[in-house]
């Protein structure tokens, strides 16, 4: 990217360029929007069904299921958890100093997933009386404490005297991962047909089980952890230069680090517990958004959770078109645009980008 | 007036600091020198409060140990040996983060008089991690000097607390770093540099802080420092100390070493 060269010009040049990304952004994540609500395989069209409702006309009660119970909150769904998932890798990469540094790399998502699957495979054998009160909420649940249960665990490993190794965090988060994986695909395997199929939509990620009751329990950890990201960007910046550095500049690290970790497994964990294992991500939206606008988490943040949000509503999009009316698993989708896309940026920016 | 009184301090098995007690005034320059492991850099992350340990560390007479992390660092900037980026900042971005704390910040332009101070106007928008060595440490050097940009804020003297601030420099950087140093002390700030160069040393300091084994062998004006006998006894080896028009010099001539 080139930068004017002028005297003072390159930080004042990269904050514009972070407000104007911010604005276009939003535009972009306005229009997919609407394409998500136009688009659906029961051929419901927005225009017409959308003037209907706002001008208080009763039109045809599927319609209005479809675009209000359907497609509306399978919307916002996809631009809560895409907004959580790059936020959260942003913060993660920000907090470890490494752009290869994702919730799904440090074991939160896998811990997240292992809560699902054990949710799923005990709890089909669990009585009814068990299972009963805990309904539809079992699932989301378990994956939500999952998430918690392994960020705290691995912070405990990592932590000796009240700091943070993030060297031992990296490497523990690795193989906590492994571990659960491990659980998770020995539960995978007791599992019978029935459960394979949820089964499967956990380990690839979906939108297709949206619904505002999903989205009411999901909403409330992602936008608090969204809403406290703001307040990290400076710290995040001065870490940059390491946590002895980041303490001189006059940054409470411990404090910082701790905020940090907590947004991400509340941000990874309402995510994972409603829409599965959607990975690349909070790893390919935050390093593109670096090339773009420069690597302050002041801008980088807000970015990413517009970019975040618009790369999967439009996953989103490609995974119900590609063979209607049956849908893709959306996780099947980033991967394949994410992950040419983040061998791409990796070979056209070596030298500049620090691994 | 930066006051530290019988400071121990632990790395691992090893005991890095054994009792040190020490008073560096501002307006002067202070300078720690010793041989490798001496403790030289322990004792300035202890005067940072970057460490803990036994021993109280005070800065105008308050215990360091007391002051939030954003009030001490209003009041003193660190340069260390070596600071690795991550992300590719611009140069301008990084002396920048040093604004962070500074409560003068909102006067602007400070970033920029910073990087021009230490020759490096010109290099804003270059990207952080294509300088070279000695480049990127001067980039540091701004970045320090920004954040305590006024040697006297509010009737209280500031600090530069550097740790080997002219090793990766070429002799006219050094010169030029040196200048600052002497610069800053003369307007009414404090600065305590850990130094490996003793020529350097005598041309830079007002007080000369001699360490071995992790205690002050000697404090005094470099006169009384740098000479034959107290430098010999600490580094082990035997050295010649001679008189030019600015100080003394240093050559070691016979390592009597084992």
């Amino acid at each position: 990217m080139s930068l004017a060269a002028t005297a003072s010009g390159g930080l004042d040049d990269r904050a514009v360029l972070g407000r104007l990304c911010c604005l276009a952004l939003g535009a972009v994540l306005a229009v997919v929007s609407l394409a998500s609500l136009t688009f659906g395989a029961s051929g419901v069209d927005l225009w017409s069904v959308g003037g209907a409702i706002l001008r208080g006309e009763e039109g045809s009660q599927r319609d209005r299921i479809v675009l209000l119970d359907i497609r509306l909150p399978r919307l916002l769904m996809g631009v809560l958890v895409g907004a959580a998932l790059a936020v959260s890798g942003a913060v993660m990469q920000g907090l470890f100093r490494n752009p290869l540094a994702d919730p799904g790399l440090v074991g939160v998502s896998a811990g997240a997933v292992l809560g699902a699957v054990t949710a799923i495979v005990v709890g089909s054998a669990l009585p009814v009386w068990v299972i009963g009160w805990t309904g539809i909420y079992a699932v989301p649940v378990a994956a939500f404490l999952g998430g918690w249960a392994s960020t705290i665990l691995l912070y405990r490993v990592s932590t000796r005297r009240g700091r943070t190794s993030v060297a031992t965090m990296l490497l523990a988060g690795i193989a906590l991962g492994a571990l659960t994986g491990a659980v998770s695909g020995l539960m995978i395997y007791a599992a019978d047909d029935g459960e394979l199929r949820e089964l499967t939509f956990w380990g690839l990620g979906s939108l297709a089980g949206a619904s505002w009751a999903k989205l009411a329990a999901a909403a409330p950890a992602i936008l608090l952890a969204l809403a406290a990201t703001p307040l990290l960007a400076r710290g995040l910046d001065a870490l940059a230069l390491g946590e002895a550095a980041a303490m001189h500049l006059g940054q409470p690290v411990q404090r910082i680090k701790n905020a940090a970790i907590l947004s991400v497994a509340a941000a990874t964990g309402a995510a994972v517990a409603v829409s599965g294992g959607i990975g690349f991500v909070g790893i390919v939206v935050p390093h593109l958004l670096r090339l773009m606008i420069g690597p302050s988490h002041r801008w980088l943040l807000p970015n990413a959770a517009l970019l975040g949000a618009v790369f999967l509503v439009g996953a989103d999009i490609l995974s119900r078109s590609v063979i209607p009316p049956a849908e893709l698993p959306i996780g099947i989708v980033t991967a394949v645009v994410g992950g040419p896309v983040f061998l791409w940026i990796l070979l056209r920016s070596h030298g500049v980008v620090d691994l | 007036m930066i006051a530290a009184r019988g400071l121990r301090a632990r790395l691992g098995r090893t005991e890095a600091l054994r009792g040190v007690d020490l008073r560096a005034r501002a307006g002067a320059v202070t300078a720690l020198v010793g041989p490798n492991g001496s403790g030289k850099t322990t004792l300035l992350r202890r005067l940072s409060g970057e460490l803990d340990g036994l021993g109280v560390v005070t800065l105008d007479g308050a215990a360091i140990a007391g002051m939030r992390p954003w009030e001490l660092a209003s009041r003193r900037a660190v340069l260390p040996q070596a600071t690795r980026l991550a992300f590719p900042f611009t140069v301008i971005e990084v002396v920048r983060l040093g604004l962070a704390a500074g409560t003068e910040a909102a006067r602007g332009g400070i970033a920029e008089a910073a990087l021009a101070r230490v020759g490096l106007s010109g290099f804003e928008s270059r990207l952080f991690q294509e300088l070279s060595g000695g480049e990127a440490q001067r980039v540091h050097f701004a970045r320090v000097l920004a954040q305590v940009w006024s040697p006297v804020l509010d009737g209280h003297a500031r600090w530069l607390l550097l740790d080997e601030p002219v090793a990766a420099l070429d002799i006219a950087h050094q010169l030029e770093v040196i200048g600052i140093a002497r610069d800053y002390a003369a307007a009414g700030g404090g600065v305590i540099a850990v130094m490996h160069d003793l020529n350097l040393t005598a041309m830079m300091a007002d007080q000369v802080v001699l360490m071995a084994e992790g205690r002050v062998a000697l404090a005094g004006p470099p006169g009384t420092v740098i000479a034959d006998r107290p430098l010999s006894a600490a580094y082990g080896c035997a050295v010649r100390t001679g008189e030019t028009p600015p100080g003394p010099f240093v050559l070691p001539h016979s390592c009597g070493c084992g």
